[in-house]
Formats: structure tokens, C-alpha cells, sequence
């Protein structure tokens, strides 16, 4: 990681279809992945509904970009933090998300888990420690 | 200071389109630099010319318009925002074999890696949104 790394993190607070804030976060993370800064992810409120396994669009017509979220371990994108009250606000658990996972390259390529439930206490202080913060 | 603006609301619907451009106009009043205005989301909206609001109204299209000429201000409209959303400059028109463009002046489409690398050169980045 480059000297004048900064760390960017970006905040999903929507729910995946019902706006295009998701997605178009998504495109940002992917694109901002090739420029070798400190990226983490936070999901809260509505947000923790983006990362919901068995996503299924076909009745809305909608392009299921639930899948995109396993690939963010290859773009080296392996901090996702979850506000844990807003998934037990909304009767979820760490079971109803995707398991998302990224390999250790210094540990042998170990999968290591990429989701930390996290309280809001300790959101807060984690936002309150990057450089750059993108609210979608 | 130098800042980058981040702009994620069409004109009209929301206030952030306005709120963004009285703070881009007052930071540069005040001496700070704007390195960048980039555009996303339903924002790539602030930068057609094809917008006709009623005369006693704002014109904040072409309020962004005077204030990028009169600062020599870098406004990008998100390359991919604005293909999904109509908004076409002549590359754009060729590429897509569209059979009109509507970009305003002191605008340009770009990528998101524009965004990015707006936050890696400024102080900071402020984003202007619902």
C-alpha cells in the first residue's frame, strides 16, 4: 500500500433495489479497488438488506447484483463491517447474510472471514478514524 | 483548502444539488480551492443544457455552468451514471451511435476512478446527497 494511502470507507444505508444508491456504490468500490488505498465497507440501517443471501429479482425485473459482494475479496476489499442493532432491528442475523470471505496472502492463502458485526459504539469510533467517508 | 464535491442529486427534486453549489461558490469565495466537481447517481442530471425551469425560478444548470467558467472549475459527470440517464457529449453520441448530445458547458463525462483519485489529492471530499 502506497505511502499517502488514505482510508476511504463507504457507507450503505438502502436497501439493494428499491433505489440505485446500492448498486451504483457497488461500482465505486470496485473501480476505487484498483487504487491501492485502505477501503473498508459499513452497512447499516436498510443497508444491512444488500448483503442477504438468496437474493431473487426475477419477480421485480430487476438485475441481481447480490453476487458482486463474493468478488470483493479478489479486489482486495476485506473490512465489511455490519451494524449489528440495525440487522437484529430488522429480525436478522449474521445466518441470513452471504458468508463473505477474502484469502490470506500472508497466512497461506487462508479464507478468512471478511464480515465484522460490529455495535454501533464501535461504528462510530471506526468512522470516526478514516480519511474519506462515501454515503450511498 | 482544497476540496472535491461530490454532487449525488438531480437539479430540482432535492436540495442537494443547491446546497453543493452555495458551498462549491462560498469555499471559492473564501480563497479554498475545488479541485474537482464530480457528479453520480441522478447528479449527472445538473449537467444538461436542455433544462428549461420557469423564469422565476434558479437555473442551476446554467448557475453550475457560470460558476465552472468564472473558477475554471473541473466538472465531471460519471461516465456510467450518465449513459444509464440520457446525458450525451460527442464522444459519448459516436460511441453509442446516439443522434444528439446535451452536455452543458464547463462539463465533461469521465470516469469513476476520476472521484477516487479526487479524494486521494484533496484536503477534503465533501459529498452532497439524500
Amino acid at each position: 500500500m502506497p505511502e499517502e494511502s488514505k482510508k476511504f470507507m463507504y457507507i450503505n444505508r438502502k436497501a439493494p433495489y428499491g433505489t440505485i444508491y446500492a448498486w451504483e456504490s457497488l461500482e465505486v468500490v470496485l473501480i476505487g479497488a484498483a487504487f491501492e488505498q485502505d477501503v473498508s465497507l459499513a452497512f447499516m440501517d436498510d443497508g444491512v438488506y444488500q448483503l442477504t443471501k438468496g437474493q431473487d429479482t426475477t419477480g421485480i425485473g430487476m438485475k441481481n447484483f447480490s453476487p458482486t459482494y463474493s468478488a470483493l475479496g479478489d479486489y482486495e476489499v476485506t473490512k465489511i463491517y455490519v451494524d449489528k442493532e440495525s440487522l437484529e432491528e430488522r429480525g436478522l442475523s449474521l445466518d441470513d447474510l452471504q458468508h463473505l470471505v477474502w484469502e490470506d496472502e500472508d497466512e497461506d492463502w487462508a479464507e478468512k472471514d471478511s464480515i465484522r458485526l460490529v455495535s454501533r459504539t464501535e461504528m462510530a469510533d471506526i468512522l470516526a478514524g478514516q480519511d474519506i467517508l462515501f454515503n450511498f | 483548502m482544497k476540496f472535491t464535491i461530490q454532487v449525488n442529486e438531480g437539479p430540482y427534486q432535492h436540495q442537494a444539488s443547491d446546497s453543493a453549489y452555495h458551498f462549491t461558490k462560498a469555499a471559492l469565495e473564501k480563497g479554498h480551492k475545488i479541485y474537482r466537481v464530480f457528479f453520480y447517481h441522478d447528479g449527472v442530471n445538473n449537467g444538461t443544457r436542455l433544462t428549461t425551469p420557469p423564469q422565476d425560478d434558479r437555473n442551476i444548470v446554467n448557475r453550475w455552468s457560470e460558476l465552472g467558467k468564472e473558477y475554471d472549475l473541473d466538472m465531471v459527470l460519471c461516465v456510467a451514471a450518465a449513459q444509464r440517464r440520457g446525458i450525451v457529449d460527442d464522444g459519448e453520441a459516436q460511441r453509442n451511435g446516439k443522434d444528439a448530445t446535451n452536455i452543458a458547458p464547463g462539463f465533461r463525462i469521465s470516469g469513476l476512478g476520476q472521484l477516487i483519485e479526487g479524494g486521494v489529492q484533496s484536503d477534503r471530499l465533501i459529498v452532497f446527497g439524500d
